[in-house]
């Protein structure tokens, strides 16, 4: 990569994170230039929320370096604070305040006078389709509708660097749409987005670079194409005619961190392949050497999903 | 100094939210109103008549309950807090940048002012239903300033609290010991009439010297030094307070 530190938004050097004996997050590496959008992809407990905090000044990392908008994390904290935004797991916003109320608060606390914190906040209102809920406490609000004042809430001081921490989590597949929609009109406004996920689709729609996170350690860094090439490209699947033969091509194929996949409810098997006939015919051959355990089989294109399992052995979830 | 003054304003806008969520969560702000109230006339009507003083017992108890509903108001303030430490807006809160004391600044100015308009209320219903005060202006004065330093130093300490517990229902049940210390002074009965043992404890208590200064001032009776020591008490508790919470802010965000 021949990014200078002026086109980096965020740069992080070995961070690491242990509580006691306990590490959480294993020499991070890794780098976001300005006006990117990446996502952290990983499962539960992988260390994408202590990387945020972590970022985010919110945490001290136990080892390692990182500058978010160009200024240390640890010697320029409130600069950093300054530059950033964070729209956290769990929504952050008063209930017994009314959506212009919330919004007008975080203007005063970025430093804006109460005219200016008044203006924004209508304008943030009107983006994200609250204006008719403006006056009204946010108790009464959807899940959707918080989840929009939340993120409003975050860019209430136009922050170079904006930190999104699962956000569209617990949200109905319509309210996950709408705020697809919304950080994908941030991103086009030029903020730099650093989000973290469950969700493939999530990773794969809405961000140019992807870090697969497991057990604290990034697994892989690339764009979703990158990504995908790492698994040889295909996947063949094979289907076995009964339990009995199921048990034995999965033992026949055991050496396999390789195999993606293997579902003993439809009898199903899943291998990495480039896809040439002579690389499938030789995975075939291994699987079922007598030719008489297998039912059909046939190949595909490799998903992000086959990256996630080949990479850090886990199902990841799905929208 | 741009700090400082940053600081200054934060603490101000979290004090405009404090007071503005303190006036729309009615049911607490309506049994913070009312309790020291019902206590002050189970006093005066049930126990008043058995409690030998000296005085009409409605004015020796007053000053007592003015006390007693300041401790009162603490559970609601260190169950702010510990909402506030719950829920993600703490984190949001310190990414812009806004420090611990501002936050809990916030809650405290709530806190006092909430005590205050509940200790107007009781003092309202007392001289309705006869408590004779015969205080000097600057008697007055003196005793509101007393009482404002008890209320700040108090509702401190109940955000403290708010940091230690980690269930808000803990925060409210830690602020009890405030709402007992009261009853072991001379609030409500004269120490004299305790067990030995306890005059010791009675008489040096904070809350005793307080109630003292109070009565003396509000009936312009000579006070001696107890309003001095009334308020090395409340600097005392103060400083811990703030000491505390800033510690303990710094565990619980680590």
């Amino acid at each position: 990569m021949t990014s200078t530190p002026q086109t980096l938004a965020i740069e992080a050097d070995g961070l690491t994170k242990a509580y006691g004996e306990l590490t959480v997050l294993d020499a991070l590496h890794l780098q976001v230039e300005r006006g990117a959008v990446f996502a952290l992809l990983g499962p539960n407990g992988a260390g994408k929320t202590t990387t945020v905090r972590i970022l985010t000044t919110l945490t001290r990392a136990t080892a390692g370096r990182a500058r978010v908008a160009g200024h240390d994390i640890v010697a320029e904290r409130s600069r950093v604070r300054r530059a950033i935004s964070l729209t956290g797991q769990f929504v952050a916003i008063d209930e017994k305040q009314s959506g212009e109320e919330n919004l007008r608060m975080m203007g005063r606390l970025r430093g804006l006078s109460r005219a200016a914190a008044r203006r924004r906040a209508i304008e943030l209102l009107e983006r994200f389709d609250l204006t008719d809920a403006a006056h009204r406490r946010t108790e009464t609000y959807s899940g959707g509708m918080r989840r929009r004042l939340d993120l409003a809430s975050g860019l209430v001081g136009d922050p170079e660097v904006v930190f999104l921490d699962e956000p569209t989590t617990g949200l109905d597949p319509r309210s996950r749409m709408e705020l697809w929609q919304l950080v994908r009109e941030l991103a086009r406004s030029g903020s730099t987005i650093f989000l973290t996920t469950q969700y493939l689709e999530e990773a794969d729609r809405l961000a140019n670079r992807i870090g697969l996170v497991d057990n604290g350690r990034l697994v892989a860094q690339g764009t979703a194409d990158e990504l995908k090439a790492r698994v040889s490209g295909h996947r063949l699947d094979l289907t076995a005619v009964d339990p009995s033969a199921y048990l034995r091509i999965v033992q026949r194929t055991e050496n396999t961190s390789r195999r993606l996949h293997h579902i003993p409810e439809t009898l199903t098997i899943g291998l990495p392949t480039d896809g040439s006939a002579a690389g499938v015919r030789a995975l075939l051959d291994e699987a079922d050497p007598d030719r008489c355990d297998l039912l059909r089989f046939s190949v595909h294109q490799a998903t992000l999903d086959d990256v996630f399992l080949t990479l850090t052995g886990k199902e990841p979830q799905h929208v | 100094m741009s700090d400082v003054l940053g600081g200054l304003g934060h603490a101000t806008t979290m004090a405009g939210r404090s007071i503005r969520i303190s006036g729309r969560n009615l049911d607490a702000l309506i049994s913070s109103m009312v309790l020291p109230v019902m206590l002050m006339l189970v006093f005066v009507y049930l126990f008043g008549g058995a409690i030998e003083t000296g005085t009409d017992y409605v004015t020796y108890v007053v000053p007592g309950i003015l006390i007693l509903c300041a401790s009162f108001g603490g559970a609601t303030t260190a169950m702010g807090v510990s909402e506030d430490m719950k829920g993600g807006i703490i984190d949001r809160f310190r990414s812009l940048d806004v420090g611990g004391t501002s936050i809990l600044a916030g809650h405290v100015a709530a806190s006092t002012l909430r005590n205050l308009a509940s200790t107007v209320l009781v003092l309202t219903v007392g001289l309705l239903i006869g408590f004779q005060p015969s205080a000097t202006v600057s008697g007055w004065l003196a005793a509101a300033g007393l009482l404002i330093a008890f209320l700040v130093a108090i509702s401190w300490l109940s955000a403290a609290f708010g940091l230690l517990a980690r269930t808000p229902e803990a925060a409210g049940g830690f602020t009890f010991f405030m709402t007992f210390l009261p009853y072991p002074s001379s609030a409500f009965v004269p120490i004299d009439t305790m067990p030995t043992w306890l005059h010791g404890f009675a008489d040096h208590q904070p809350v005793t010297s307080l109630i003292e200064s109070l009565r003396g001032l509000l009936l312009d009776e000579p006070v001696g030094t107890a309003p001095w020591t009334a308020l090395t008490w409340c600097a005392g508790i103060l400083l811990v307070a703030v000491g505390l919470s800033g510690a303990l802010f710094k565990v619980r965000t680590r």
